[in-house]
């Protein structure tokens, strides 16, 4: 019932030149997330920030394997899904700035990153509070017959919460048609996997055999496996057969949040990681981007995201009395014959 | 007019929306072949069939969650939560996702999920499924709140419920389930927000919910004998509340109890407290009485369940309080 994918598999999916966007995207979605944690220390970002250096390869291979109708769920550290499932970065960049112009108007802030209209129903800042909510939109899919599928982003530490329990047992009980992607970075905030999992970190993916759900191992810092796997994941569940969990295995290249000292992490783990495990410099390796080319896909992003700072500097500050406007909406629903 | 009891109401209407909007569905233990642990919709797997009453595993904190879900994508969720003491278990996703998507999207979202849930003492169930949490709820920003008393109130409110573009949690009490009443033929919406006056009075309005408005009509007609003239009203609502029609009611009476059969600390009795105080100050010929449960999980045997929970004699003892203080 799983596979092991890796990069000994047969790639079968993607282009060189999908890649090659695929590899702008996830060096976009590097630079944006080093840009916000210059940004926040600099004092011009308020709240706190998590960011996924390192994850880029799961955000953008899960999304760019989704059909524009599908919808996410993802997590406190969303930037990534956020960009990957097709926000620009200008939204994003204003919401962290807390502007009107931002992706949640100002209201969410980086943890409440919501692109309705693209198919993203909200970061999600309670570790494992998504996941209930996607098995309730997979099911709305499967009640009306829409080819869609819901997919919530989570990550090992949320596997040992209810809700996760929850949402797989009853995703699993009515064939909803829902992915569950497992990014496991061995990190539940400064916890490691050996202090919150009983199983061995990379055997995560057993917790589905409990429900019998579909499990696909993939290694995350491979866009490629990432993207293969979702389709497969995508096409099972889309048929009816059930939700599939992806047990993604991959890296957190940073701290649990920005600014975190990581005390609690061996010195020089981040560093061995980097060289060996940077999903940005394994793609690039095996699409054989040079120099030339690598500097100028790189100026291009950078010069995007200084422009997305520029004008969410530049942004419209909500009024305070606009705290009050959304709690509510107005009216009633729609009825059947008007 | 037609009579009928509080259960059937919820029943009617719920079949009545679902009958005309595909959008409907039912989610909760047991509701299915079993009709639900209160038999509330006993009948409706037969009409409806197994994809639109769907028995869940007890997985309270998923079914909420789904309800969420299936509400954001345009789907009209009914959830019922056998016991409300169970929704604590659901809190998560009630408090933090339900009632917040809308703000913190920044008006993309909406969730038109309802909630329905029971719960109450008057039977001997102990301490885990007896308790009267709704002001927990009246407390978050993003819910709305309903206690219906009266089959009408039912009818009017469950259909305003569902049609409601917010999530609503709706609270029916265990021991009005049999209680009949007369309602409209066809049913009548009822806007969410307006409390409904019961009994007119002069001397004390008494502001009831749930089991207590019964109670404090009953303590009216006592009252009456000794001269005492009640104005009983129901909010039906608590989040939104009608406060003018509270208000206009203590401005006319001068006095005014709080009745309903959650614990008095903390209760929502002190949220009216606080409204009517501040709404009908220059009036107000006596300090407002509060009347709700004794502060303590509620004891099983019957002797001490009933010593715990007000009855209609308390509300008459608080009555008497207000208008011998004036």
């Amino acid at each position: 019932m799983s596979q092991v994918a890796g990069h000994e598999r047969a790639r079968t999916g993607l282009s060189d030149e999908r890649l090659r966007e695929l590899f702008r995207e996830m060096l976009l979605i590097r630079r944006f997330e080093e840009k916000v944690e210059e940004r926040f220390r600099a004092g011009e970002l308020p709240g706190f920030l998590h960011v996924a250096i390192g994850q880029e390869a799961v955000a953008t291979g899960v999304c760019a394997a989704l059909e524009p109708d599908d919808v996410i769920a993802s997590t406190h550290r969303a930037h990534g899904h956020t960009i990957a499932k097709g926000t620009p970065v200008n939204a994003v960049m204003a919401e962290l700035y807390g502007k009107e112009e931002g992706c949640s108007k100002g209201f969410g802030g980086s943890m409440h990153l919501y692109d309705v209209e693209r198919g993203n129903l909200g970061a999600n800042a309670v570790v494992g509070g998504g996941l209930p909510q996607i098995v309730g939109a997979a099911l709305a899919f499967k009640l009306r017959g829409d080819q869609r599928v819901g997919v919530a982003f989570f990550g090992d530490g949320a596997t040992n919460t209810g809700a996760f329990h929850e949402s797989m047992n009853l995703g699993q009980l009515w064939k909803v048609p829902a992915l569950f992607v497992l990014e496991n970075n061995g990190w539940a905030e400064s916890t490691p996997a050996s202090q919150q999992l009983p199983l061995p970190q990379d055997e995560l993916g057993k917790r589905a055999l409990a429900y019998g759900t579909k499990t696909i191992e993939v290694d995350g810092q491979d866009v490629e496996a990432v993207y293969d796997a979702t389709r497969e994941a995508r096409e099972f569940a889309v048929s009816g057969r059930g939700p599939v969990l992806l047990h993604v295995r991959t890296h957190r290249l940073t701290g649990h949040y920005v600014g975190d000292p990581q005390v609690y992490r061996e010195k020089g783990e981040v560093r061995r990681l980097f060289e060996t495990h940077d999903p940005i410099e394994l793609l690039r390796a095996r699409l054989g981007v040079g120099e030339d080319e690598f500097e100028r896909i790189d100026a291009e992003v950078t010069a995007e995201v200084e422009e997305s700072v520029e004008l969410a500097k530049a942004g419209t500050d909500p009024k305070p009395e606009d705290a009050l406007r959304w709690v509510y909406a107005e009216g009633t629903v729609e009825q059947p014959g008007g | 007019m037609a009579e009928v009891t509080y259960r059937e109401a919820v029943r009617d209407t719920l079949s009545a929306v679902m009958r005309r909007d595909d959008r409907v569905f039912l989610m909760g233990e047991d509701i299915a072949e079993m009709g639900g642990s209160m038999g509330v919709t006993q009948g409706m797997l037969a009409e409806f069939g197994p994809e639109r009453v769907r028995n869940t595993p007890i997985s309270e904190i998923a079914i909420v969650g789904a309800g969420i879900g299936a509400a954001i994508q345009g789907m009209l969720p009914v959830v019922e939560i056998m016991y409300e003491d169970f929704l604590t278990i659901s809190m998560e996703q009630l408090v933090n996702q339900a009632a917040k998507h809308r703000t913190m999207s920044g008006g993309q979202v909406k969730v038109p999920l309802t909630i329905r849930t029971q719960g109450g003492a008057g039977w001997s169930p102990g301490a885990q499924h007896a308790q009267q949490l709704e002001a927990w709820f009246v407390h978050v920003p993003g819910l709305k709140v309903v206690f219906a008393s009266t089959p009408e109130d039912v009818r009017g409110l469950l259909w305003s419920s569902i049609y409601d573009p917010n999530p609503v949690v709706f609270f029916e009490h265990r021991t009005l389930y049999p209680l009949k009443g007369d309602v409209p033929d066809e049913i009548a919406p009822i806007e969410i927000g307006k409390a409904r006056v019961h009994r007119e009075g002069t001397d004390v309005t008494v502001i009831a919910t749930g089991r207590l408005v019964h109670e404090s009509l009953k303590a009216a007609d006592e009252a009456e004998k000794d001269g005492i003239s009640v104005e009983v009203v129901d909010p039906r609502t608590l989040s939104p509340l009608d406060a003018e029609t509270l208000i206009e009611s203590v401005k006319k009476t001068t006095r005014c109890v709080t009745a309903h059969e959650a614990v008095v600390q903390g209760g929502f009795g002190a949220e009216l407290a606080a409204v009517v105080q501040h709404g009908a100050f220059d009036w107000l010929d006596a300090a407002i009485e509060r009347v709700g449960a004794k502060f303590a999980p509620l004891a099983f045997a019957p002797v001490m369940e009933e010593y715990v929970v007000p009855h209609a004699a308390d509300v008459l003892e608080a009555i008497r309080r207000t208008v011998a203080r004036a």
